[in-house]
């Protein structure tokens, strides 16, 4: 039986041994982003993993998004007549908060997963150790590529999910609500500030580096073969997601709040 | 053999995964073209032994030493200048299985010394062949063949920079027997020619008349005996007789209770 200090204490301890683990990480693959050599053909193969193919699944996620805040915020307003307010609604929401942070979330689950399963693959199957003995670094030829590759197709994505989502509460309100087009747009168009666009970007800067990176690290610590490599799977995916919630509020703070 | 300075010098090599010991006390010496064979049985720690003189596993305690430099604790700028000097079989294959066969064999002509790939493509070819696989493998990817061929495309890639020191962990098994007398025909001209080191693991005794130099057998963590190949017959080493002669009876005890 274990004492439960001691399962604090262990707790702790383990959990401490993961953030410094993680964050040499951290350290070393940026070092090997910024260091050559460089791979374009890796860097350009995930930005079409990373960017292209997921744009379905955020452009699905965009857009029914974008209806349910038009429809959620109808029932709330139209007590007070306020209708107007309701594109105003629908373009903050989406492009300081949700496109980024649901984008991230859909990313993590396609991509971070994708990432941890086939590191993790690699690591168990010796592939990591043969790239080793083949004068390449694994950081460099399989992390690096892929941290840079979310980072820079991310805020794409999420541009992208802005315009469907704002095209979701639009179609919502006139087709169904009966509110003026363009008015809609007038609206959407002259409550938007720079900044609403901005702090989305980043964020979801933010948010694909955290996807990519967890889903590199549980796959390239990975171990004890299939089993471990599901298990990796499902920390990275959980891990990125805990993330991306945390430090959504951190830049939050950072961009609004004085 | 070790008048002049050896290739690879291992001393006192110890490694424990846990409170299990694997390695202890491991000291040997491989000189310079040289073909070394390591026999011993399954779970002695073989494999452990040459991931860590590549670095692969980090040693307990020990030194390895490669054309005299110490490479343990080597920082890792420096590892990645000795590790051009070797290639390496692994005992799984261990293809990419995101690239193609002709890219596998290629890579380290690619990644380590900046070939182009039409170049490296007409060379990885040649290896195919040499291992006899045609062409028309190579635009296969590895999992689409069978346990052996991704054998010899992995000996193809661990011979295709020409490299110094090679280690086959393990190299003819999965192989039909006359493949396997292939394999060993190659893994003896690769180091006759290249002029290369070799540090050959397996289980096969065929294996090891064919293309053994000097034979080290591993027990317990240790080298219990080595020497020529053509003393392996009356090496006066019970271990080594039971292995040579693969009897149940004898010093080593498998931990095996009755059914
Ligand atoms: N990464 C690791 N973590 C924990 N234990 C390990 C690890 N690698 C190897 N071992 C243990 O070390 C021992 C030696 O393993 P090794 O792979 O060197 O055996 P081997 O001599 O190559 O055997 P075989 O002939 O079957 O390939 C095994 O008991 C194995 O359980
Ligand atoms: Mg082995």
């Amino acid at each position: 039986m274990i004492h439960f200090p001691q399962l604090i204490g262990r707790t702790v301890l383990a959990g401490l041994t993961t953030a410094g683990r993680l964050s040499i990480f951290t350290v070393v693959a940026l070092i090997h982003c910024v260091r050559p050599p460089f791979y374009p053909r890796l860097i350009l193969r995930q930005m079409i993993e990373i960017g292209y193919y997921s744009l379905p699944v955020v452009g699905l996620t965009a857009i029914f998004t974008g209806m349910v805040l038009a429809l959620q915020s109808h029932t709330g307003f139209s007590r007070f007549e306020a209708e107007a307010a309701i594109p105003n609604v629908v373009v903050i929401s989406i492009t300081r908060e949700l496109g980024p942070v649901l984008a991230a979330l859909m990313v993590a689950g396609r991509v971070g997963a994708a990432m941890a399963a086939e590191i993790g693959t690699m690591r168990v199957t010796e592939q990591i150790d043969a790239l080793t003995t083949l004068s390449t670094n694994p950081m460099k030829y399989l992390v690096a590529p892929r941290l840079i590759a979310a980072l820079v197709m991310l805020p794409c994505l999420v541009l992208v999910a802005d315009i469907i989502g704002v095209l979701g509460g639009y179609l919502v309100s006139t087709y169904k609500l009966g509110l003026n087009p363009g008015n809609y747009l007038r609206n959407t168009w002259e409550f938007l500030e720079p900044i609403d666009v901005t702090s989305g970007l980043v964020k979801a800067a933010v948010f694909g580096f955290i996807v990519a990176l967890l889903g590199c690290y549980n796959g390239y610590y990975s171990k004890g073969g299939a089993q471990g490599v599901g298990a990796a799977t499902t920390s990275a995916v959980v891990g990125a997601s805990i993330l991306i919630l945390a430090s959504d509020y951190i830049v939050t703070e950072l961009f609004f709040s004085r | 053999m070790t008048e002049a300075a050896p290739k690879i010098a291992i001393r006192d090599l110890h490694k424990a995964f846990g409170d299990k010991k694997v390695l202890n006390g491991i000291d040997l010496d491989v000189g310079i073209g040289e073909s070394l064979v390591v026999i011993g049985g399954s779970g002695t720690g073989k494999s452990v032994m040459i991931k860590c003189v590549l670095g692969i596993v980090e040693p307990d305690s020990g030194s390895i030493k490669v054309d005299g430099e110490e490479v343990v604790g080597m920082p890792a700028r420096e590892r990645e200048r000795v590790l051009s000097k070797f290639g390496m079989l692994f005992q799984g294959g261990a293809l990419f299985d995101s690239l193609s066969v002709w890219e596998n064999v290629a890579f380290g002509l690619v990644a380590g010394k900046g070939m182009g790939r039409i170049e490296a493509k007409e060379i990885a070819l040649r290896k195919l062949g040499a291992v006899g696989l045609g062409p028309e493998v190579g635009e296969l990817s590895p999992a689409e063949l069978s346990g052996g061929m991704q054998k010899r495309v992995a000996l193809a890639r661990a011979i295709a920079t020409e490299p110094e020191i090679i280690f086959f962990d393990e190299p003819t098994t999965g192989l039909d027997p006359i493949m396997g007398d292939v394999i060993n025909d190659l893994v003896k001209k690769c180091v006759q020619a290249l002029g290369a080191t070799a540090l050959s693991i397996t289980h096969d005794m065929a294996s090891v008349r064919r293309i053994a130099d000097r034979v080290a057998m591993i027990y317990n963590g240790r080298i219990i005996w080595n020497g020529s190949v053509k003393d392996i017959d009356r090496s006066g080493n019970d271990h080594v007789d039971q292995f040579i002669h693969g009897r149940a009876e004898g010093p080593i005890k498998m931990p095996i209770r009755p059914l």
